[in-house]
């Protein structure tokens, strides 16, 4: 991959159509990204599909000079099973949004999640029903008022990292639309990812949600209340790095280094690899008093969908190679008549 | 063998095999049918189970049924009722009654018609036959499950297992009756155990008992004769057809050079297609078990895109379900065949028991205009030309095809000649490689002649592009609202299944020239029509049929058949639903009908006395 890194460039990913998001809309952002880090991982736009559902987000595709596919509410997950279960050899990404992939095409997200099929999931999460001019989603807080809850929603949430990893997924990655430096890094993460990855994009809706992941993403307290989280490195974070994650009996806690006796040494590495997700988990549900998780969370290697499907071909096929339909039912029970 | 014996040679006879769903008659029925199929007999089946995996034992509901029906002539249907019935228990027979003739030879265990079993039953007296006004048939009773425990009381099997060989003992006993060689029999069986050679010897022991106690009491029946028939050269294997569906869609992808992909999720009738297709992996065919019939359907627009032959299968539920999906593949414009194995409606209805009651959803039973090619397969064996072109018209012509079969024809078998697919039309894709207009490429530029959209599979450089839900726009393929470019979207939508006329046969009439009346039908009818045209025609009278296996678009001279005839009935497993339809295509057609929706297949004595109703009035 590494010998085609300089071949292609973003603007090689982007399509001639005009892009119909509102202006301001976090989309656009994500959208550059997902050239820059096509670009960087370097899968020429031929051999890319790009499939996505029904919503703000979906229409994507049609701003990717590869091939696409737009289709319907909720089962882009179930297409690109097929596509990528039929062609490995492409890559293929799948573009949705909070209502696309977890209430109308939940069932789809948590079993392409579960087979592993290599696909790089790019979740939209702004929390609202945009294409449809505002209704609740099912990321809305409890509480959220919108046009079909006008007192208040009476439903939880689901948190996508946490249906993800339920799912027993391999990767789970979250970042935010605005931060033009890190996205990229974690989309070029996902793709070079087998199996499948999630990325939940914290996204604003300009018109309908505007500012909903504004106490995590203003660069007023962006360095407060997020970590980047990369394998290998201290769990630090803070304007001045000065604070730290550490594990607290069962549970993680913020600290600020150097207080109450805690040390950097103290404070954790992440191990994006290890198997076992309860850490990861732990790390994505993070909220209320602690930093909430940027950055890959989980990256583990495990048999994709799509490549175990293809060695079972080739299993069956190496003891009986050449077959044509003739030869399988002449070597049944068949009788002559002459 | 039968030196001693009197020997009847018959033209046909139909043999139920009847007993708790758990005695193995379907396995003993098929088995019977091979063996017939392997003389040289001709063979038509049909299994009547329930729906319930196990109903308790020896009541009414767990009754288990497989028909065969065979001769020396043309066989075409499972035949209306039964010469011979072999019920293992009361239930089996009391369940039957209406499936017998009046001089049926019935065989029974004696073993398992004592009073415990006839309340089961629901029997009020100890005698059974009484009971029903079976006073005319002639019993042969035998204490199978005794003689099956004491015959094999040397092998070391526990009770449970050597009872479990009584249906062999019954296969014994047929077998001696209709003279069938009982070598090919314990072959078959020896190669269904190959893994359990005590089962196959205990097997193979009841199966020569049975006969032999057939043989030795003489019982008071003739054995019968069914003399093999002259069948066209070739090798035959027997088939059923929801595995001839799954046979028609490899051959067409050998024959395209593609590879074939069903995505589908397991229903009854049609999860054997989804069986057979997963067996199938030495000829590379990839099957996806989805999460559900949406992700089914789903899945194989993915690979139809991707650059496959794409299927799914289902039946009319999860029809219902793929609706959407149909929708986008139709205006995606994207190869892709969906099965759909009829069965009772609506909602869950009878799911083993068979209906056309799925015609108008496959027409019409989708959101917007939305114009598809359907297709409906007319016996097990034609299953396999029906899906071999339901695939050709999806992959030359860039649609989705219905291809409807049902419950009757999917598990019903017969005997199959290996076709030599060298004599099949090839099938050519509108690949972009035939794109040689002067205007650059678009996906949704068309084949002049007949509107078809070029392929461009992903992984070519030069054809990336974007496909949709979304109308485009008819020159630069672009999202368009256009009002004026949509009508010309939906125009041509329907312009180009309109023109698949072009592509496929004129429709066949059979019967006589110049009928007083026509038959006319389509899907799985066919044996049940056919036969009753020839009594008809036997009885004197002048009757053709029309059995359509194009429904949509219909043959070109589909207008012209139906003005021709005096008197026309249609006749279907329906409220009319073909006949509507053909109404709403040939003005001025107003047919006579003739619908049953019992879930059962018709009954030809009942469509001769109809039919020569219709026509003498």
């Amino acid at each position: 991959m590494t010998t085609q890194e300089n071949i292609y460039q973003a603007k090689d990913y982007k399509s001639d159509q005009y892009v119909r998001w509102c202006p301001g809309c976090g989309d656009h952002a994500v959208l550059n990204c997902l050239h820059k880090a096509m670009a960087a991982v370097g899968i020429p736009p031929h051999r890319t599909a790009v499939i996505s559902g029904i919503g703000c987000s979906s229409r994507l595709p049609y701003y990717m000079n590869t091939y696409g596919f737009h289709t319907i509410h909720g089962r882009g997950a179930a297409i690109a099973t097929g596509l990528k279960t039929a062609r490995p050899d492409l890559s293929v990404w799948l573009i949705t949004g909070d209502g696309d992939c977890l209430a109308i095409g939940g069932n789809h997200f948590i079993h392409a999640v579960r087979r592993n099929v290599d696909l790089n999931i790019v979740l939209f999460n702004n929390k609202i029903y945009g294409l449809t001019k505002g209704q609740y989603s099912p990321t809305s807080d409890r509480g959220f008022v919108s046009k079909s809850s006008p007192y208040g929603t009476v439903e939880d949430p689901f948190i996508p990292a946490e249906l993800a990893l339920g799912a027993r997924g391999t990767f789970f990655a979250r970042a935010i639309d605005v931060d033009m430096k890190n996205t990229p890094e974690i989309l070029e993460a996902s793709a070079r990812h087998k199996g499948a990855s999630v990325t939940e994009v914290l996204v604003n809706c300009v018109i309908f949600n505007n500012g909903v992941h504004k106490q995590i993403t203003d660069r007023a307290f962006r360095a407060e209340r997020t970590i980047f989280l990369r394998h290998g490195e201290k769990m630090v974070y803070g304007a001045e790095n000065d604070k730290g994650i550490v594990l607290d009996g069962l549970k993680l806690k913020s600290v600020t280094i150097g207080q109450d006796g805690y040390t950097l040494d103290d404070v954790l590495v992440h191990d994006a690899h290890c198997r076992d997700n309860t850490l990861h988990m732990m790390l994505a549900m993070m909220g209320e008093n602690m930093p909430i998780a940027l950055g890959v969370i989980r990256d583990v290697e495990a048999p994709t969908y799509d490549a175990a499907v293809h060695e079972q071909l080739a299993d069956v096929q190496a003891k009986m190679p050449a077959r044509t339909l003739n030869d399988f039912l002449m070597s049944g029970d068949v009788w002559e008549i002459k | 063998m039968t030196e001693q014996t009197k020997v009847t040679t018959l033209e046909k006879v139909v043999i139920r095999f009847s007993g708790d769903s758990g005695d193995g008659m379907q396995l003993t029925g098929t088995l019977f049918s091979n063996l017939s199929a392997i003389v040289g007999n001709e063979i038509s089946t049909f299994p009547d189970y329930p729906a319930e995996v196990r109903a308790p034992q020896g009541t009414l509901s767990g009754v288990s049924g497989f028909q065969v029906h065979l001769g020396s002539g043309k066989i075409l249907t499972p035949g209306d009722k039964a010469d011979v019935l072999v019920a293992m228990n009361p239930a089996a027979l009391k369940v039957n009654v209406k499936h017998l003739k009046s001089d049926s030879i019935v065989i029974i265990d004696t073993d398992s018609f004592q009073k415990s079993d006839l309340e089961k039953a629901l029997f009020a007296t100890d005698d059974p036959f009484a009971e029903l006004g079976l006073g005319s048939v002639q019993v042969v009773a035998a204490p199978i499950s005794s003689l099956v425990k004491e015959g094999l009381a040397d092998l070391g099997l526990d009770n449970k297992s050597a009872l479990r060989c009584k249906n062999m003992f019954a296969l014994g006993l047929v077998c001696w009756l209709f003279e069938r060689p009982l070598d090919e029999a314990m072959h078959l069986l020896q190669n269904k155990f190959a893994q359990k050679p005590l089962i196959a010897q205990a097997n193979i022991k009841a199966l020569t008992d049975g006969y032999n106690y057939g043989h030795n009491i003489h019982a008071s029946v003739s054995t019968c004769r069914i003399e093999g028939c002259k069948a066209e050269p070739g090798f035959y294997m027997d088939v059923n057809g929801n595995k001839a569906t799954s046979y028609g869609l490899i051959a067409a992808a050998e024959k395209a050079g593609l590879r074939l992909f069903l995505g589908s999720y397991p229903i009854t009738p049609a999860t054997d297609i989804l069986h057979e297709l997963s067996k199938r992996k030495d000829l590379g065919v990839i099957t996806v078990q989805a999460e559900d019939e949406i992700a089914g359907i789903c899945s194989a627009i993915g690979a139809g895109f991707a650059g496959c032959l794409a299927a799914t299968s289902t039946s009319g539920p999860g029809l219902a379900l793929k609706s959407e999906a149909i929708g986008l593949a139709v205006i995606s414009e994207l190869p892709l065949v969906v099965i759909d194995v009829q069965r009772s409606g609506p909602s869950t209805g009878m799911p083993t028991k068979s209906e056309q009651t799925d015609l108008l959803q496959a027409l019409y039973g989708r959101n917007g205009e939305c114009p598809l090619v359907v297709m409906a397969a007319s016996t097990p064996t034609d299953c396999f030309d029906a899906a071999y072109w339901a695939s050709k018209l999806a992959l030359e012509h860039m649609t989705p095809v219905i291809l409807l079969t049902d419950a009757f024809i999917a598990n019903g078998s017969s005997a199959w000649k290996i076709p030599d697919l060298g004599t099949y039309p090839e099938i050519e894709p509108n690949y972009v490689s035939g794109y040689h207009d002067e205007k650059p490429w678009k996906p949704y530029r068309r084949n002049k002649e007949n509107l078809v959209r070029y392929w461009a599979i992903p992984g070519q450089e030069g054809f990336a592009h974007r496909l949709g839900g979304l109308e485009k726009d008819y020159d630069t393929s672009s999202i368009s609202t256009d009002p004026v470019n949509h009508q010309k979207m939906v125009a041509t939508r329907e312009a180009k299944i309109e023109k698949i006329a072009d592509y496929i046969p004129e429709q066949e009439v059979i019967g006589d020239a110049d009928a007083d009346m026509l038959i006319v039908g389509w899907g799985g009818t066919y044996g049940h029509l056919y036969e009753t045209m020839e009594i008809m025609r036997k009885q004197g009278k002048k009757v053709a049929l029309a059995h359509f296996r194009f429904i949509n678009p219909l043959p070109r001279n589909t207008e012209n058949i139906l003005s021709r005839y005096k008197k026309v009935v249609v006749a279907e497993h329906n409220n009319g639903q073909f006949a509507n339809y053909l109404r709403s295509k040939v003005t001025g057609f107003n047919p006579y009908r003739f619908n049953r929706v019992k879930g059962q297949p018709f009954v030809v004595a009942r469509l001769v006395e109809e039919f020569t109703k219709i026509l003498e009035a």
